[in-house]
């Protein structure tokens, strides 16, 4: 009989070394990087073309978007049905994204496939024709969909936080009414398409598990466009709201609350910003951390509450999120509020530092396991202009981090007057 | 193909192993054969409630959590109506731990009173996000309710009624661990970067001493045959009329499963398929609309939902859909449409065996089935449908007398 008392040795996961593989770079003929995995067990592919075509780019709201998602819905010889079709015949997924600063269009499908379906991806970035038809529908069902999403709180509260911390005009805040949807015109969505996927600024990124002709495959139905071309970055003032607390009543049979509370916070080359990831684990970025210690699994005011870092390229926002009960709303802010001040006024102890040392690190493990996590942690450094000095940086902080910098970064950051708060009912 | 290995304990506890050297972390996933349709319909709830409860402390553990952090792990777990699973991923080298909080948690609860009050606060709350504070949101439970008289899917996993969860105390909690939380009831899957020889030892180490306890024998009333059409409209708060109907379907093990699995693709599966097509694209009578199944193990159902165009009746979008289904009754669909429905099937279950995590859940899941290798021979079925059982199977579930229907009627005026 085991002694159930003791715990089994552990090996602290801060022992851990964790490389993340190289990935295999190449250029096409006409320069457009790819990035890719050659790897794995099973028959699958995944590859993924992202355009700087993400919101920031758009000169009218909502345009950004509609162009990516409409971009399948017809070419100079296809349908919206026949595109669909096809990709469904065997049995891919075309699946479409946009960001702000980023749009993707993304396949998956069995490696077996990928020489019939290659031609018709290039086909959706050459020839997209954005039908009326196909537009009305679109616009119709968001704004369908739109009315069904303004009567939930957390909607309504995501929407708010973001205009607060950055303003309405900036494109991380700024967000789309119904009469937005009603004005986008084809016209838009034609000088969007020719201004950024057909004269593109594009990367591509890509892993599972390839025929042996792959990299001549992408050369022959990519490497002629002009996908390399200069796409400059636009830069935006951020222009908070100067209320700091906004109480919002939404829905009034509403039986919870959405509480939204978040600062500005620079981008990921500041210096702070990856202790800050660090402290954000402790603080509320895991099932463990002290929000969700204190107001679920204490007080069970809410089924959970996070904060996070928001992921954003320019800038950033450190941003409480939860739905709480409508009796206990005011209770969780003030709750949110006497953590931050445990953060600013006792330091951390040993143990909690090393456990979430050893969490953090062991996520970080998982991350990194298989071609398609690999592929997704270099897109992310990618895209952020970084390399892979900054993702073992980001491992010695966490290593290395000291209860006295989590107080500083606590005494600068967790500042209550810094903070908006916003309480959707 | 995913190879693994299976053995069984003394106590009866099924030990599934699954090695892959290519990673250097380990899932280890622990199901066991209780959901809500375990439960009695005036404690409703309790399988999901109790699920929260396997947190708060073990008999010799206090905190389940801490440890497995410490040990660079993660962890979560979910309830349905047939079963509940608890599944973590930690570095390989550290599977010890695992062993020593999940073999402790199947011994003995703590049974702590004020962890009792407090999650039964947490899931209220739960129970308000996901199903009270959005619109819609009390729906399934309303279909439920319609299209089962007898059986327990009546009702949802979160429970019937806030009430059920406000009055459940320590001794229901108690009787409950000892009913169904014994090794013969469950299942223990360890994936990754071990050995079976390892996994050998450390399940006689931690798991071999646990008594076997009284075994669980499900005796649940099944449904009877539907005898006439059900209909329900409710008038709420929401934007946009909304239309669900259901019908009934056959249990997991059926082949009559696959072709259900097989309409819902054709008819709701992807913006190719011919609800989506026909009503959204075409006819433009709904803003949205879907056809799946609930994949429960005991006959389930299959259903279509969607969210009306603004000014078309839900009279009008119902007779839409039926003109659908009776195509499907009366032309055999088409050999392309098969064959894209099999490739997408064949695409969809290799993706799915891309994370170990999906691997172990998949293996234990088809253990709870009576086999975990179903898991390697579940394609094959699929590629042996053809469009006459489709037609047949379509005849059988889409009539009248099968089917219950809400409307879900939008009081707001523009």
């Amino acid at each position: 009989m085991p002694n159930r008392t003791i715990a089994p040795p552990i090996k602290d996961a801060i022992d851990f070394d964790i490389i993340l593989k190289p990935c295999t770079r190449i250029s096409l003929s006409n320069g457009t990087p790819v990035y890719y995995i050659n790897d794995g067990a099973e028959e699958v592919a995944m590859i993924d073309f992202v355009f700087e075509a993400g919101n920031n780019y758009e000169t009218k709201n909502g345009v950004a978007i509609a162009t990516n998602n409409l971009v399948k819905n017809g070419t100079s010889s296809k349908d919206a049905f026949q595109i669909t079709e096809f990709f469904e015949y065997y049995g891919a997924y075309l699946s479409r994204k946009c960001y702000n600063e980023t749009a993707s269009i993304t396949l998956h499908c069995l490696a077996k496939h990928l020489k019939e379906l290659l031609p018709v991806v290039r086909e959706l970035i050459t020839e997209a024709q954005f039908p009326e038809k196909e537009l009305d529908i679109f616009k119709q069902n968001s704004i369908q969909r739109l009315s069904i999403n303004l009567q939930k709180c957390d909607f309504v509260a995501n929407r708010l936080i973001d205009e607060y911390l950055y303003g309405p005009e900036h494109p991380y805040g700024r967000v789309s009414t119904k009469s937005d949807i009603e004005a986008i015109s084809r016209e838009n969505l034609l000088s969007f398409y020719k201004q950024f996927y057909l004269n593109a600024k594009c990367r591509v990124f890509a892993a599972g598990k390839f025929p042996v002709d792959f990299e001549q495959l992408l050369e022959a139905h990519f490497g002629d466009l002009s996908l390399n071309e200069k796409v400059l970055p636009i830069m935006f003032s951020r222009e908070m709201a100067i209320e700091k607390k906004h109480f919002i009543h939404n829905d009034k049979n509403g039986v919870q609350g959405a509480i939204r509370i978040g600062r500005p916070f620079p981008s990921r080359e500041h210096p702070d910003f990856k202790k800050a990831i660090f402290l954000n684990t402790l603080f509320g970025g895991y099932f463990g951390s002290r929000l969700m210690g204190n107001i679920r699994e204490d007080k069970g005011y809410t089924y959970g509450i996070h904060s996070y870092l928001e992921n954003h390229v320019q800038e950033s926002s450190w941003v409480v999120s939860t739905e709480a009960g409508k009796e206990v709303c005011q209770a969780t802010i003030d709750e949110v509020y006497k953590e931050m001040e445990l953060l600013r006024e006792e330091p951390v102890n040993e143990e909690e530092l090393l456990l979430v040392k050893n969490y953090m690190m062991g996520l970080n493990l998982g991350y990194i396991d298989g071609p398609f996590q690999i592929i997704s942690r270099w897109k992310s450094l990618i895209l952020n202009d970084l390399d892979e000095n900054y993702f073992y940086d980001t491992l010695r902080v966490i290593k290395e981090i000291t209860s006295e910098e989590l107080l500083q970064l606590s005494n600068k950051y967790l500042v209550p007057e810094d903070f908006f708060e916003l309480l959707v009912i | 193909m995913i190879k693994f290995e299976k053995f069984v304990l003394d106590n009866g506890l099924r030990v599934i192993v699954h090695e892959d050297r290519s990673t250097p972390m380990a899932v280890v996933d622990v199901m066991y054969d209780v959901g809500a349709r375990d439960e009695d319909e005036e404690h409703t709830g309790f399988a999901h409630l109790f699920e929260h409860l396997m947190f708060g402390g073990s008999l010799h553990i206090e905190s389940y959590d801490e440890p497995l952090q410490m040990a660079g792990g993660e962890n979560n777990a979910y309830t349905t109506n047939d079963l509940t699973n608890y599944y973590l991923q930690l570095p390989a080298e550290n599977i010890e731990t695992a062993f020593w909080l999940e073999s402790d948690r199947m011994c003995s609860l703590a049974f702590n009173e004020n962890s009792l009050e407090v999650q039964r606060k947490v899931v209220m709350e739960e129970f308000k996000e996901q199903y009270l504070n959005k619109p819609y949101g009390d729906a399934w439970h309303m279909l439920r309710d319609l299209s089962y008289k007898v059986h327990p899917y009546k009702w949802m996993t979160i429970g019937k009624d806030l009430s059920h969860i406000e009055n459940a105390n320590l001794q229901e909690v108690k009787n409950f661990f000892f009913k169904h939380y014994t090794p013969s009831n469950a299942i223990l899957t360890v994936a990754g970067n071990v050995s079976v020889e390892q996994i050998k030892q450390l399940a006689e180490k931690w798991f071999a001493d646990i008594p076997a306890g009284e075994k669980y024998v499900r005796n649940i009333k099944q449904e009877p045959v539907q005898k006439e059409g059900r209909m329900m409209e409710v008038a709420e708060e929401v934007p946009l009329d909304a239309l669900y109907k259901c019908w009934h379907i056959a249990g997991r093990l059926d082949r009559r499963y696959y072709l259900a699995e097989i309409i819902t693709e054709i008819l709701g599966g992807g913006a190719s398929s011919r609800l989506f097509q026909s009503l959204v694209k075409e006819k433009q009578m709904f803003s949205n609309i879907e056809c799946s199944h609930m994949g429960s193990i005991d006959p389930g159902l299959l259903y279509v939902d969607g969210k009306l165009m603004k000014g078309v009746t839900l009279e009008t979008a119902e007779n839409a859909i039926i003109v659908e289904l009776e195509k499907m009754k009366s032309e055999m669909i088409s050999k392309v449409e098969l064959e894209k429905v099999k490739n997408k099937t064949e695409s969809m279950l290799a993706f799915e065996d891309i994370s170990l995590m999906n691997r172990a859940n998949s293996l234990a899941n088809y253990e709870l089935l009576g086999d975990a290798n179903l898991m390697n021979s579940e394609l094959e079925i699929y590629q042996s449908i053809t469009r006459e059982e489709i037609m047949e199977e379509c005849k059988r579930i889409f009539v009248d007398t099968n089917c219950s229907t809400l409307y879900y009627r939008s009081t707001v005026k523009e």
